[in-house]
């Protein structure tokens, strides 16, 4: 790796702890921003010559402070501050007045910074531009790449979002235990919708950094709430589900159902880290959707061949999922493992009820279609491919029913 | 002499590397492990899951997260082979009770290299 790539990394692995730390001094998002974006083009400029700081975040809080002050001062025709190459000799003095500065609120600044880009006057769009630029870093031009909109319509859900903060006027003080507990389940909804954009996308490249920032952002939030069950499982359920990115797709780019994939494609590091945080999770006795989804997830994952599934676990799960959130997509769901341990006529009579709230959900169609061939029935079962074609929301999902379509002509012919 | 080596860095850099960057670093280790085998001198070695899965046992009481005092230094660790978290704290709380004033972090381990060394000593041995 360059000496380029580990700053590029260790930057934004000290954004959300930096930017907070500004906007605690400053109280202001532009200014805020502007100061980090100071202190960063000081550090590429400084890094490679006197190598990294040993604390990053300190190092970029503390000069990004001074040079808006420095700003200031020069208006006002005050005394210079000393040159920042002075200031970065001084390394562990500096480490110490900034740890002094900002140790202590290290958690209260990530926070009110989550908490600002999920404010809930703001739509989840909204929401999750404004996380990626200001906690993830990412420029506009990314973010509106990766929701395949223009530059200037990012710019602008960005520029609304904060005016519409600014408006609300966010308190700067930690919010009381209640609000809190509200404000953090709004983060956490942030991340796996985020997550859920990259994940549907499938193989778009443009789109896959979503997951990675996802991933980053709840471990960020793990590791403010590192007794939190639900907040284990939403990064287990992402890491498990990211784990199986290298087997989701072919060399043409279509889908591969979860038990037709090549499982030694899945990413074991990825895999042991979500099991390790299922396990941590389950210690607390207090599930929650986040954690039975992970289980779910896990369960497929300890299985090494799609054969030795534990479908009694998935279906006991999906029963716990849906008591606490019921939905015909969680049924439509549970309603898979039901046709593997009682066959698809279970599994038929399970989701023909489901039909008026699914009327478009191409999931429904796709599924109800795989039960009837199944069965024999296929007439009903090509009515229902073609309509599960019609309502396809990514050319790949389009042509994996084809491909069952196909099959079922040939099965027919010979 | 046996040493063992540990290694510090930033979790949250290392963790969101690509799986580019990610491969890079490890194969330019690989090129000092091989070395070192070649040599007979590498015992087992260890990639650690992020703190973030680790839970710590202290007094008898399991905290999520890592250790995280200063006032404790790191003296000596165990790697064990058991199903789960649960049964990985059961193995700690049977040491702590031997120990009472130690704290037990208890780290899934990532990657595990075996002992490479061909004529590796079977028994104990101490540098005392």
């Amino acid at each position: 790796m360059t000496d380029l790539a580990w700053i590029h990394g260790a930057l934004t692995a000290a954004r959300p702890q930096a930017v907070g730390a500004l906007l605690r001094y400053f109280r202001d998002m532009d200014r805020a921003e502007e100061a980090f974006q100071d202190a960063c083009l000081k550090a590429l400029k400084s890094w490679p010559e006197k190598g990294p700081p040993r604390d990053p975040a300190a190092w970029l809080i503390l000069v990004g402070r001074n040079a808006a002050l420095d700003g200031v001062r020069k208006q006002s025709r005050i005394t210079e501050l000393p040159p920042d190459e002075e200031i970065s000799d001084l390394e562990d003095a500096e480490s110490q007045v900034a740890e002094r500065l900002d140790g202590s609120h290290y958690r209260d600044d990530v926070l009110r910074l989550l908490f600002i880009c999920c404010h809930p006057d703001l739509p989840a769009t909204q929401q999750i531009a404004l996380a990626l630029r200001i906690v993830s870093g990412l420029s506009v031009a990314q973010i509106a790449r990766a929701f395949l909109v223009g530059d200037a319509a990012m710019e602008q859900r960005i520029t609304r979002a904060k005016a519409r903060i600014a408006k609300a006027d966010a308190p700067f003080e930690a919010p009381g235990a209640v609000e809190r507990a509200e404000r953090v389940a709004v983060v956490a909804a942030m991340i796996y919708l985020l997550f859920n954009e990259g994940y549907s996308a499938g193989n778009d490249a443009k789109r896959a950094p979503l997951c990675d920032e996802a991933i980053r952002l709840a471990r960020l939030l793990l590791r403010l709430f590192q007794t939190e069950p639900e907040i284990m499982g939403l990064t287990a359920l992402m890491l498990l589900q990211q784990a199986r990115l290298g087997a989701r797709f072919d060399a043409g780019g279509e889908v591969i159902l979860l038990e037709d994939q090549d499982r030694s494609l899945w990413d074991g590091k990825l895999v042991s880290e979500g099991l390790a945080l299922v396990d941590k999770a389950m210690r607390h006795n207090r599930p929650g959707p986040y954690q039975v989804q992970a289980a779910i997830a896990a369960t497929h994952a300890r299985a090494r061949r799609a054969a030795e599934t534990d479908w009694a676990q998935i279906d006991h799960l999906y029963q716990a999922l849906e008591r606490m959130q019921p939905s015909p997509v969680i049924t439509l769901n549970r309603a898979v493992a039901v046709a593997k341990l009682q066959g698809p006529a279970a599994a038929l009579a399970m989701i023909e009820p489901l039909e008026n709230s699914l009327a478009g959900y191409f999931h429904f169609f796709g599924a109800r279609g795989a039960f009837l061939l199944q069965l024999g029935r296929d007439q009903e079962a090509r009515i229902a491919f073609d309509r599960a074609i019609a309502l396809a929301n990514t050319p790949a999902e389009a042509a994996h029913i084809r491909r069952h379509l196909d099959r079922l002509m040939e099965i027919r012919a010979s | 002499m046996l040493y063992t080596l540990l290694c510090y860095n930033k979790e949250d850099v290392v963790w969101s590397w690509s799986k580019e960057e990610d491969d890079a670093v490890m194969n330019r280790l690989s090129v000092v492990h091989e070395k070192l085998v070649r040599q007979g001198k590498l015992g087992p070695s260890l990639r650690l899951l992020p703190t973030t899965a680790a839970a710590t046992l202290r007094s008898g009481m399991v905290i999520d997260g890592p250790f995280a005092e200063t006032k404790e230094q790191l003296l000596g660790f165990y790697v064990i082979d058991v199903e789960n978290l649960d049964a990985a704290l059961a193995v700690a709380k049977e040491l702590s009770a031997a120990n009472p004033t130690s704290v037990y972090e208890i780290r899934p381990i990532a990657l595990y290299v075996p002992e490479a060394r061909p004529n590796a000593p079977k028994d104990m041995i101490r540098a005392y």
